[in-house]
């Protein structure tokens, strides 16, 4: 699993990448209560903003981590988008995107420079 | 946070884990461990503790030798609401309004049978406090409290908890007064709140707020509740929070508040106009506002939060209003909205749209509560 310093996680499963946001972000963001995503067949830049999750609190987007499409979104969470909360590594994913260039993952963080990162 | 001022609850908030934030000069608990969610269903479903202790309370006396009732009068003088008429015992919602006859603040004032008793939002407490030393400080005793905490206890479990401290607050109705002995000091308790549910709001000596607090959350039917579920609370309710839904531009039949103008202060009543705006306030009673606070419904599951500009068609048309307030309804379970829209898109059942992101998404003018409250009557 990689990590962004926008809170999202990414693991890859075959020629994909599965995205979503960390349990820190989603604790921080507080109860989730609606997530708007992207089409698929949507082709996305890097730092695009494709999603939007509106809390109790506010909204906030999250950003296409990686050039790519998207090929699959989570629609479970248009129903249930509390997933996020409930298991943001797991079910509460957002969408899968097919990348241009895997490599570009490498120069992420691991899970211990996300610790770090987020102290 | 080193300008911020704090309650006497604030050490209790966080030795139960709360999350600090600043609010109206203050630093105040949004949520606790439980979330704000959890938060507002418990107290629709049990009881919360809300501290309320940044709100202004205030005493009005009569001068030596007057009565409750010149207090009234002069009160009257700074308000569209009849406080003459109001009984002994008795509590109703008033606002300050200003000469062009928009909306100071909102607030409660209670009839204490020889004063009154009023409670103003903490963001206006000292431009009230001012406005009234100004306007009506030569008719009357004003009496800043700084001792006393102030707590809301809300929900269906609100009566229970509150009759095992002080056994006579079930025989309370909504909007009654009553000040009680206890053992934490004299109680001065109201039936009221703000969340559309039963329940109480209870000034308390400062150096016994804890205590009770203490007693009150020991029960497995009261939790402490932040500001994040007063407001989703409230909102469902369709109270209005000075500041987003009523301001100084807003008058308060533009913010559908007739009911809390009686008729006394009415064109053809006892004590017609005399309030500051009264011109403007009178003609808006009898021939209706330009623009009126409604309630708003999303299609969907996008909340629509305040600034959202709302139209009279998908594409093109015209902008007709703005949302003040929204959020999701945990209640209701789906989001919902206050907002000013044009008298003539204001009927219920008007279908509009509010722009979210670029996006032009449907909404419908709904009835407010969108919950029902339960007040005891």
């Amino acid at each position: 699993m990689k990590y962004t310093e926008e809170h999202e996680w990414l693991r890859v499963e075959g020629d994909l990448v599965v995205v979503g946001i960390t349990e820190h972000a989603s604790e921080q963001l507080g109860d989730i209560v609606f997530v708007e995503l992207p089409e698929e067949g949507t082709t996305v830049a890097k730092d695009d903003e494709i999603v939007v999750i509106e809390s109790v609190k506010a909204a906030s987007d999250i950003l296409a981590p990686l050039d790519g499409e998207i090929v699959e979104v989570n629609s479970a969470l248009d129903d249930n988008p509390a997933l996020v909360n409930d298991d943001p590594v797991g079910d509460g994913w957002f969408f899968k995107l097919k990348v241009t260039d895997l490599s570009a993952m490498d120069d992420m963080m691991d899970e211990a420079a996300y610790k770090d990162f987020i102290g | 946070m080193t300008d911020l001022k704090r309650t006497s609850l604030f050490d209790m908030h966080v030795e139960l884990g709360a999350k600090m934030v600043p609010f109206a000069g203050y630093e105040m608990p949004v949520q606790y461990p439980m979330g704000v969610m959890q938060e507002h269903n418990f107290t629709r479903q049990h009881a919360g503790l809300f501290d309320v202790s940044h709100m202004g309370q205030v005493i009005l006396r009569p001068q030596e030798g007057g009565t409750v009732a010149d207090v009234a009068l002069a009160l009257e003088s700074l308000v569209p609401v009849d406080i003459l008429g109001l009984k002994d015992g008795r509590q109703r919602y008033a606002l300050f309004t200003n000469d062009d006859g928009g909306i100071l603040d909102d607030l409660m004032v209670a009839n204490r049978g020889d004063h009154l008793f009023l409670v103003v939002n903490a963001a206006c407490k000292d431009q009230d406090i001012a406005h009234m030393r100004a306007k009506i400080g030569g008719q009357c005793v004003i009496e800043v409290i700084t001792d006393r905490a102030l707590v809301a206890l809300q929900g269906p479990a609100a009566e229970a908890a509150l009759a095992s401290i002080v056994p006579a607050a079930a025989d309370m109705r909504f909007m009654d007064v009553a000040v009680m002995a206890s053992d934490f000091g004299p109680l001065w308790i109201s039936r009221s709140g703000y969340t559309g549910e039963d329940g109480y709001e209870i000034s308390v000596a400062e150096d016994q707020a804890r205590a009770l607090c203490a007693a009150l959350l020991e029960r497995d039917d009261v939790a402490p509740i932040g500001l994040g579920a007063r407001d989703s609370l409230r909102l469902e309710a369709g109270l209005c929070l000075y500041g987003s839904d009523l301001d100084q531009t807003t008058s308060p039949v533009e913010a559908s508040l007739n009911w809390a103008m009686q008729k006394a202060r009415r064109t053809g009543g006892a004590r017609e106009g005399g309030f500051p705006g009264a011109s403007r306030i009178l003609s808006e009673l009898a021939a209706g506002a330009a623009r009126q606070r409604v309630g708003l419904l999303p299609e969907g599951r996008a909340p629509m939060r305040a600034g959202t500009k709302l139209f009279d068609a998908a594409e093109g048309g015209a902008e007709v209003g703005e949302i003040t307030s929204g959020a999701f309804g945990p209640s209701i379970g789906r989001p919902m909205s206050m907002a000013y829209v044009q008298t003539a898109s204001a009927a219920l059942g008007t279908e509009l749209w509010g722009e979210v992101r670029g996006k032009r998404l449907p909404v419908t003018v709904a009835d407010m509560p969108f919950r029902p409250s339960t007040y005891k009557r």
